[in-house]
């Protein structure tokens, strides 16, 4: 039986709790809605460049087509680019994306694949490294980072640009975690090398004029995209960070104040119990008089 | 006149969205000016400003051009309209870049760092016009 300090020393110090908890999700929650605004505006620039590039891309096909559009034709050496959070304590947003990765390294490395691993946040890092730590070619650090640029994702590109030149692997593939609402973010994986473009509507085949010509404009168009799709990933990784987090902090508090109602609720008990014990011990020795 | 849509968009924001008369892009090869109607084409840009109907002004670096049926979109990596760009403020960052080229460590950073110097410069040539 815990004595009554005992008890008033645990409901103070999951008071305590509560109020960081309650704190983190209410800076959360004014995270989310900038993030969500960030990432919100960023899609219809990477739809307007899908747009165009299926566009393009309808018109060129077969052998010529650039090696960043169809690939080099092998498909040994994969890259996989794994965007995390920088930070935890966000419920399972960074353990799905991992899992998510985990699955497909498992099932290449069954399959005979060499896998790579390019590491885009601290969190996921420190998961992967555990079992994968030699396939792991690089960490992006992006804990210095306040606001998320173009400048990083073209930074990150870049890289993973000069990797595919080098022939240093030959499919890329995005993992990150898509932000459908505070209460729901799907991990997600998407293709980067070769590229994915949806077929679309592929109506407009109207007579195109291009300026330079076709080829050159597709050369500076496709390392872009490859930016533009890491930008995306990144915005949506944060607002479904912050949403996630959101949520976490959101259960957290409400089991605090649970567990706070449930051990007042014990103390009182527990003093009521003994006031009772003291008032028979004084009772029963006056009427033993 | 008759109008036809127009969006800026660069990666991190929606600039303009609506319809326009008159737009003049700067192209890779020569500043193109599309009206209504106009055919399909599509085109790289070199940094410049994109001036719709004779009023708003904006600068643009990098990125494409495309005129289809759907009308004309700007797809910029980088977009500012000119009247938020303060003149003191970027000669500042210009000096401080040409600081950055000198005292580059390595060619990538060097590389890097002129590369900035070459847009912030575009973007004073743009307000001086």
């Amino acid at each position: 039986m815990p004595s009554l300090k005992d008890l008033r020393n645990r409901i103070a110090s999951v008071k305590a709790t509560q109020k960081i908890t309650k704190a983190m999700q209410m800076v959360a929650a004014a995270k989310l809605r900038r993030a969500q605004a960030a990432a919100e505006a960023a899609r219809p620039y990477a739809s307007k460049m899908e747009a165009v590039l299926a566009n393009l891309a309808a018109g060129i096909s077969g052998s010529d087509a650039p090696a960043l559009l169809a690939g080099n034709g092998k498909d040994q050496v994969h890259l996989l680019i794994v965007c995390t959070a920088e930070r935890g304590l966000c419920g399972a947003f960074n353990s799905s994306i991992v899992r998510l990765a985990r699955e497909r390294i498992n099932s290449l490395l069954a399959a005979g694949k060499t896998v790579k691993i390019l590491c885009v946040g601290k969190k996921g890092f420190e998961q992967l490294k555990r079992n994968y730590e030699r396939h792991i070619l690089e960490v992006v650090d992006l804990r210095s980072v306040k606001y998320l640029g173009y400048g990083e994702a073209e930074m990150i590109a870049t890289k993973v640009i000069g990797l595919f030149e080098q022939g240093e692997f030959d499919v890329a593939t995005l993992f990150y975690s898509r932000f459908r609402s505070v209460i729901s973010q799907i991990p997600t994986a998407q293709g980067l090398i070769p590229a994915e473009i949806g077929s679309g509507e592929g109506g407009t085949k109207a007579a195109y004029e291009y300026e330079p010509d076709e080829a050159e404009i597709l050369s500076t168009l496709l390392p872009r995209n490859i930016a533009v799709q890491i930008f995306r990933a990144l915005l949506e990784n944060a607002a479904s960070e912050q949403g996630a987090r959101m949520s976490a902090m959101d259960n957290a508090t409400r089991n605090a104040g649970e567990m706070i109602k449930k051990q007042t609720q014990k103390y009182n008990r527990s003093r009521q119990a003994m006031i009772t014990k003291e008032l028979i011990e004084i009772i029963s020795g006056a009427e033993a008089l | 006149m008759a109008t036809f849509p127009f969006e800026l968009v660069s990666p991190e924001r929606v600039l303009f969205s609506g319809e326009a008369t008159q737009v003049v892009v700067p192209a890779s090869e020569g500043e193109i000016t599309v009206l209504a109607n106009h055919a399909p084409f599509m085109s790289a840009l070199r940094s410049g400003v994109v001036t719709i109907d004779n009023a708003q002004r904006l600068f643009v670096r990098g990125g494409f051009a495309d005129v289809s049926a759907a009308g004309l979109t700007v797809l910029a990596e980088q977009a500012v309209p000119l009247d938020e760009i303060n003149a003191e403020a970027l000669s500042g960052q210009i000096r401080n870049a040409e600081e950055d080229v000198r005292d580059a460590k390595s060619d990538e950073a060097r590389a890097r760092a002129q590369a900035k110097l070459d847009g912030l410069n575009a973007m004073m040539a743009a307000i001086r016009n």
